[in-house]
């Protein structure tokens, strides 16, 4: 599926030679790793949005299933550390449940994905803050935190590695796998360029929409283990993080309203918009203005995009 | 309303035509839709325009409404030489179309509908009683005030009378010369009766009615001149009261077979029953019976709205049947969806290829191997057992290579490619809907080879065709679709005009043996 460089890869490159001119830092071992590190969950996200976006659909549920996990999480925990591991295991069923019902939603009532997703949103995002009575209580122990801010030490060559980018390696390649090389994923792709065509050659359309949406779920369970770890226990954790991982995605060359889109792509596009950020920081941009310029940028892919199609 | 009142009909004969076109030509990439045609018509005449799928009729009176403009050849409206450079013009001159689907916009009522983009204003403002007023006159004059009210919502008429509103638009510009295109698909035989009453009496108002259509009764029950048309050529203008059903029959079809046929299907290819109906029928299909056997290809003819397409689409369980007995292989089955007849191993192939049969962006490996995927487990490896390049051979796709996106293909290699998706899962029923449709006359041949050497492999084959000399030429039986029946069966070989004096509801049954 990859038969060139795709240009996401030549973009990211390019900005992180520049920061690296700009931060020497950024260039060695340590300094590459923290960026990967604050990159994972955004990165994650992609790669679990990418699917529902190959199938022609969005997710914008995932920011607010975030906030639910990181909420969620330090109340059933409780400030017990022994909970830890049964309070994923719930969180990741939340996901799955949530996956389930927007795929269902979207298959079997006809509900656009856009709208089934952008009712998620608001109604997890509610749930949570009723649940926790509006701020932030309670704090995430530090076995659930190691996650996403320690460090595995003694590796070889690189000595250490955050827990972070070892999950959002596993993740890449699994999902990588499951896009690209099984049939699941190669018919999601179909159905995204044509669902009647896919329909009419036998598809199980709405099993396969289904767990599209429970993978992107999934990805936000993950994502959010790790930002909670990362920064703690906050009630706008999740706040924006829909858009990040699609624009990540389009950045990657996904086709929006489905049929086109690559694992590496999407991942690498992640890691570009962190790189860019990172970038205006160092160049002094205030925070409000990196945060508008998300908007720009994903209407900006998406023109290209359409403009490339238009070309050829 | 039209200028001229309530023109005698005496003086059509010698009348001066309203609208002339003369010597039309126009031609699409690798077509010629219409070579040379012309065409009058008079005030206070109904001329039918009659032809077969494909000869030129759409496309002419796509010139007529001002959406094409001719390569060559001049209209004439009341003798002067008009071009028109929008359907827009060509309805201010008093040419009005109504399309078979219609263009009225359901959530407005009647009379928003008919003077939409001209409604009165009062200071600027739509002054909706003289709207009222207008539309209600407008109806009245049309007879059908009983029926439709000005400020009914047009999705809440029958078609019939949305029909009439179209036919009210039409009036409210003016119109010297009305165009319907086949204005009884849709409609039930009282209200057939009804429209027929409403052209006469718009002929005897000095209308002038291009009428198209497939159904001879009604043809032959209004229309004063008949002119057909065949491959995009005039080939005469008649009266209607000096022909026959059957002379115009003769006159639509009688060419020769434009392409080179295999042989049909030997005794000894012939095996068992793989696809059998029983009394089979939904909301459009009635009482149909068939059987397909391995090795042979049978073929469906009918006119659009037969139900020809229909009957495979219930079969693959696009629109499922809703009665009657369906056997795959001589076991009972019930096909609901595609899914289920795709695990019963049924192919399917339309000339809808870019939109029912291939994911366009995806490469030839992908598309071939859809079907192959479908039918297993979810995370099973994308690429099984199954060789591509071995399929594609079979079907001698030429592709610069597997990797290639579907959407770069010819459509004979594309209809190939939606072929191998069927090969791989070893289908061996296979319904085709125009397999050949919008494809370039050596791709033609080479597609027909290949079904009949599916045929040969053992498969059972029904096709679906509105070519007639490919159902002629392909087919071992061939069953004549009208109005949702099956109404006859004939032997390899049958004429164009059995055929169609099946097709057209003339005759019943099979050829007298």
């Amino acid at each position: 599926m990859v038969r060139r460089v795709p240009p996401i890869f030549v973009v990211l490159l390019a900005i992180c030679v520049w920061i690296s001119l700009l931060n020497p830092r950024f260039a060695t071992v340590p300094g590459f790793m923290s960026f990967l590190m604050r990159a994972a969950p955004a990165a994650i996200l992609a790669a679990g949005q990418l699917f529902v976006i190959v199938a022609g659909g969005f997710d914008l549920s995932v920011g607010s299933l975030i906030t639910l996990v990181v909420l969620g999480s330090s109340m059933l925990i409780d400030g017990d550390p022994a909970n830890t591991a049964w309070v994923i295991a719930v969180m990741f069923l939340i996901g799955i449940a949530v996956g389930v019902f927007n795929g269902a939603v979207t298959s079997w009532l006809k509900v656009p994905s856009f709208i089934t997703t952008l009712g998620m949103l608001v109604t997890l995002k509610g749930f949570a803050l009723l649940w926790t009575g509006g701020a932030p209580r309670g704090f995430l122990p530090n076995n659930f935190r190691v996650f996403g801010r320690n460090r595995l030490t003694g590796v070889p060559l690189l000595d250490e590695v955050p827990y972070a980018v070892i999950i959002l390696l596993v993740v890449a390649v699994v999902a990588t796998y499951l896009l690209h090389r099984t049939g699941w994923g190669k018919q999601l792709i179909a159905l995204g360029d044509n669902p009647r065509a896919a329909r009419l050659s036998g598809v199980p359309t709405a099993k396969v929409r289904i767990l599209a949406f429970v993978a992107s779920a999934t990805s936000a369970v993950i994502a959010g283990i790790l930002l909670g770890g990362f920064s703690g226990v906050s009630t706008n954790v999740g706040d924006g993080q829909e858009l990040g991982a699609i624009s990540a995605a389009v950045l990657g060359g996904a086709k929006l309203l489905g049929g086109r889109g690559t694992m590496p792509g999407a991942i690498a596009g992640a890691l570009t918009l962190q790189a860019l950020f990172t970038l205006l920081n160092l160049l002094g941009w205030p925070k409000p203005l990196r945060d508008g310029l998300q908007g720009v940028i994903i209407i900006g892919a998406v023109a290209y995009t359409a403009w490339r199609e238009r070309r050829s | 309303m039209a200028a001229n009142s309530a023109s005698p009909r005496q003086g059509q004969r010698g009348g001066q035509p309203i609208l002339e076109m003369r010597g039309i030509t126009k031609r699409f990439p690798g077509v010629v839709a219409l070579d040379g045609v012309s065409f009058d018509v008079r005030a206070g005449e109904v001329h039918a325009l009659v032809g077969e799928n494909g000869a030129g009729k759409s496309t002419l009176m796509k010139i007529l409404g001002g959406a094409y403009a001719p390569d060559e050849g001049t209209l004439l409206l009341d003798g002067r030489p008009v071009s028109f450079s929008h359907p827009w013009e060509a309805q201010r001159q008093g040419i009005s179309i109504i399309y078979q689907e219609f263009n009225l916009l359901p959530y407005r009522t009647v009379a928003e509908n008919i003077f939409l983009g001209r409604e009165p204003l009062r200071r600027g403002l739509v002054d909706y009683g003289r709207l009222h007023r207008d539309t209600a006159h407008l109806l009245a004059r049309l007879g059908v005030e009983q029926w439709i009210e000005p400020d009914t919502l047009v999705k809440d008429l029958p078609v019939a009378h949305q029909q009439m509103v179209e036919i009210a638009k039409a009036l409210s510009f003016s119109s010297k010369v009305l165009v319907m295109d086949e204005p009884t698909a849709a409609l039930t035989d009282r209200e057939v009766d009804l429209l027929m009453g409403l052209v006469r009496q718009l002929r005897d108002e000095g209308l002038a009615i291009v009428y198209i259509s497939h159904r001879f009764k009604e043809i032959f029950a209004i229309a004063d001149r008949i002119t057909v048309l065949k491959d995009g050529r005039k080939v005469g203008t008649v009266d209607a009261s000096e022909v026959t059903p059957d002379d115009l029959i003769r006159m639509m079809i009688g060419r020769p077979l434009d392409a080179f046929y295999p042989e049909y299907a030997r005794p000894e290819d012939i095996g068992s029953p793989l696809l059998e109906l029983a009394g089979a029928g939904n909301d459009v299909l009635d009482d149909i019976n068939l059987t397909v056997r391995a090795g042979e290809i049978v073929g469906v003819a009918g006119l659009q709205g037969s139900g020809r397409t229909e009957l495979l689409r219930a079969i693959f369980g696009i629109q499922p049947f809703t009665r009657g007995t369906m056997r795959v292989r001589g076991q009972e089955v019930r096909v609901r969806s595609p899914l289920e007849a795709v695990r019963l191993r049924m192919g399917f192939l339309t000339e809808n290829r870019k939109e029912e049969g291939l994911a366009l962006l995806q490469p030839v490996r992908d598309n071939t191997l859809l079907v192959h995927r479908a039918l297993r487990p979810l995370l099973a490896r994308a690429d099984g057992v199954l060789s591509v390049a071995q399929l594609t051979g079979r079907v001698d796709l030429r592709a610069a290579g597997l990797h290639q996106e579907v959407q770069y293909l010819s459509g004979g290699n594309q209809q190939k490619v939606v072929l191998a998706k069927w090969l791989a899962v070893d289908a061996d029923v296979l319904l085709f809907s125009d397999p050949t449709r919008g494809i370039d006359v050596n791709a033609k041949a080479g597609i027909h080879r290949l079904i009949r050497s599916l045929a040969r492999s053992g498969k059972a084959i029904l096709m679906a065709s509105s070519d007639l000399p490919e159902v002629i030429g392909m087919s071992d039986r061939i069953l004549v679709m009208w109005d949702g029946r099956i109404y006859g069966e004939l032997p390899a070989g049958a004429t164009e005009a059995e055929i169609m004096a099946l097709a057209t509801g003339q005759r019943k049954g099979g050829r007298s043996a």
